[in-house]
C-alpha cells in the first residue's frame, strides 16, 4: 500500500456527467467499461433532447446495460455494484441509486456497497437522520467508513455533490482531520464508559477501501 | 430599415466546448447548430473520459478533421467556424479560423462572411500582439461601427463573449448609439 501511487491510480469514484457521480465496488476493469457507456449515453442524451440526464434515467440505463450482460450470448455479467449520486437539473433534492450486477436498481437515502457493506449499512441505518447539513453528512460518512477501514484516511475517498455545483473530491488532509476528530470522540466515550477493556481487534485488514460509501 | 424580412437579434451563434474554448459559427442554417452541437457533445465526452480538457489546438484539429470528412461525404456540412480558447496548461490564448472547406489557420484576429470585407482592414491596422482587453473592445467598436455604416442590411448588433483562462463570459455591448458617417 505504501508503494502505490494514489495520485494517479484510478479512483473508484467517477463522473458520468458534471452533475452525476458514480461510485463502484467490484471489478475495476468492468467498471471502466460501464462508466464509459454511461458517459456516452449522458452526452448523447444532452445532444438529442438538450437536457442533462436525470439521475433516475442514467441509473436505469446503467442497470439496463448490466441486465443485458446477464442475458446475451458470449458475454459475462458486469462484476460490479454501483452507487449513482447527483442532483437533477434545477432540483435541490439529492438522489442516490444503487445498481447490482443482475440489473436491479433501487433508490436510497444512504447506502453502502462492496465488502463489509452490511456492517456499514447497518451503521447508517442506526445513525442516519433526515435534513443533515454538509458537515454532518461528511462526518457520518467518514464515521461509517471507519467502522470497517482500519488504515484510516489513506484508504478513504470522499466525493461531495451539491445542487448546481461541480463534484468536489475532499482532499486527503481534510479527511484525515475528520478521522482524527472522530477517533478522539470515540476515545472520550470509551474513557467515560471505562467498563470493558477497549479494542477487541478481530477485524480484517483491507487493502484498499471497502467500496465507497456515497451519500448525498 | 424596411423590408419583408427581419433578422433575429438574440440568436447566439456560439457554443462553449469546454471551460475555456468557445466556437462561433455561421453558414447554412440548420447545418451550423447541428454540427456545433455535435462537436460540443464530443468535446464534453472527451473531458469526462479523460478528466482533462482538450487544448484549443487539439480541439481545432479535431474540428477540422470532422469537417474534412464531412466535406467528402454525400451531404457535407456548410459551416464556417471561429474557435477561440486559452490553453489550460500554458495559459496561452489562441484563435483559429476554419471555413466550410475545412481550411484551418491560427490567426491573431479573424472574421467570416461579408463582415470580413469591412473588418479585416480595421483589425489589420489596429491589432497589436500585446493589446489588453479594453483596447480589444475599442477595436471591436470600430468594427461594429463600420458594419453599421456600410453593411447593406441591418445586422441587429452583436453578442460579445470573452474567453479568458478563468472561463468564458458574455459582456454587455451597447450599440444603440447612432454612428456618424466617416
Amino acid at each position: 500500500m505504501k508503494l502505490q501511487d494514489t495520485r494517479i491510480t484510478p479512483s473508484k469514484i467517477g463522473l458520468i456527467d458534471t452533475h452525476v457521480c458514480l461510485a463502484f465496488a467490484g471489478l475495476n476493469a468492468d467498471a471502466r467499461i460501464l462508466i464509459d457507456k454511461a458517459r456516452l449515453e449522458a452526452q448523447s442524451h444532452r445532444l438529442t433532447v438538450e437536457d442533462p440526464v436525470t439521475i433516475e434515467y442514467i441509473t436505469k440505463y446503467v442497470a439496463g446495460v448490466q441486465q443485458r450482460y446477464t442475458q446475451s450470448g458470449g458475454v459475462r455479467p458486469f462484476g460490479i455494484s454501483t452507487l449513482i449520486v447527483g442532483f437533477d437539473k434545477g432540483d435541490k433534492v439529492p438522489r442516490l441509486y444503487q445498481t447490482e450486477p443482475s440489473g436491479i436498481y433501487s433508490a436510497w437515502k444512504a447506502n453502502a456497497i462492496g465488502r463489509s457493506s452490511k456492517t456499514v449499512r447497518e451503521f447508517l441505518e442506526r445513525n442516519h437522520k433526515d435534513g443533515m447539513d454538509r458537515e454532518e453528512t461528511i462526518k457520518l460518512t467518514v464515521k461509517s467508513l471507519l467502522e470497517v477501514v482500519q488504515t484510516g484516511a489513506k484508504n478513504i475517498e470522499i466525493a461531495i455533490m451539491a445542487p448546481g455545483k461541480a463534484m468536489e473530491m475532499l482532499p486527503v488532509d481534510e479527511i484525515e482531520a475528520y478521522v482524527k476528530n472522530i477517533e478522539a470522540e470515540k476515545q472520550e466515550e470509551a474513557a467515560k464508559k471505562k467498563t470493558r477493556t477497549p479494542g477487541t481487534g478481530t477485524a480484517t485488514i483491507l487493502t484498499r477501501g471497502p467500496g465507497d460509501v456515497s451519500e448525498s | 430599415m424596411r423590408g419583408a424580412t427581419i433578422l433575429k437579434a438574440s440568436d447566439d451563434k456560439t457554443r462553449q466546448l469546454n471551460k475555456h474554448t468557445l466556437m462561433a459559427f455561421s453558414g447554412e442554417a440548420g447545418d451550423t447548430v447541428q454540427f456545433a452541437e455535435y462537436i460540443q457533445a464530443n468535446a464534453q465526452l472527451y473531458s469526462m473520459r479523460n478528466e482533462a480538457d482538450l487544448s484549443p489546438s487539439a480541439m481545432a484539429n479535431f474540428v477540422r478533421r470532422e469537417l474534412a470528412s464531412s466535406l467528402r461525404s454525400r451531404k457535407p456540412y456548410m459551416v464556417n467556424l471561429l474557435l477561440g480558447g486559452v490553453d489550460p496548461i500554458t495559459d496561452k490564448p489562441s484563435l483559429y479560423w476554419l471555413d466550410y472547406l475545412a481550411a484551418l489557420a491560427p490567426v491573431p484576429y479573424a472574421a467570416h462572411g461579408y463582415a470580413q470585407y469591412y473588418c479585416l482592414s480595421i483589425l489589420d491596422k489596429h491589432h497589436h500582439p500585446d493589446i489588453d482587453l479594453d483596447r480589444g473592445l475599442e477595436i471591436l467598436r470600430l468594427c461594429t461601427d463600420e458594419l453599421k455604416r456600410r453593411l447593406p442590411i441591418d445586422f441587429k448588433g452583436v453578442i460579445v463573449k470573452v474567453v479568458t483562462k478563468d472561463g468564458i463570459r458574455e459582456i454587455e455591448y451597447d450599440d444603440s448609439k447612432p454612428v456618424q458617417s466617416a
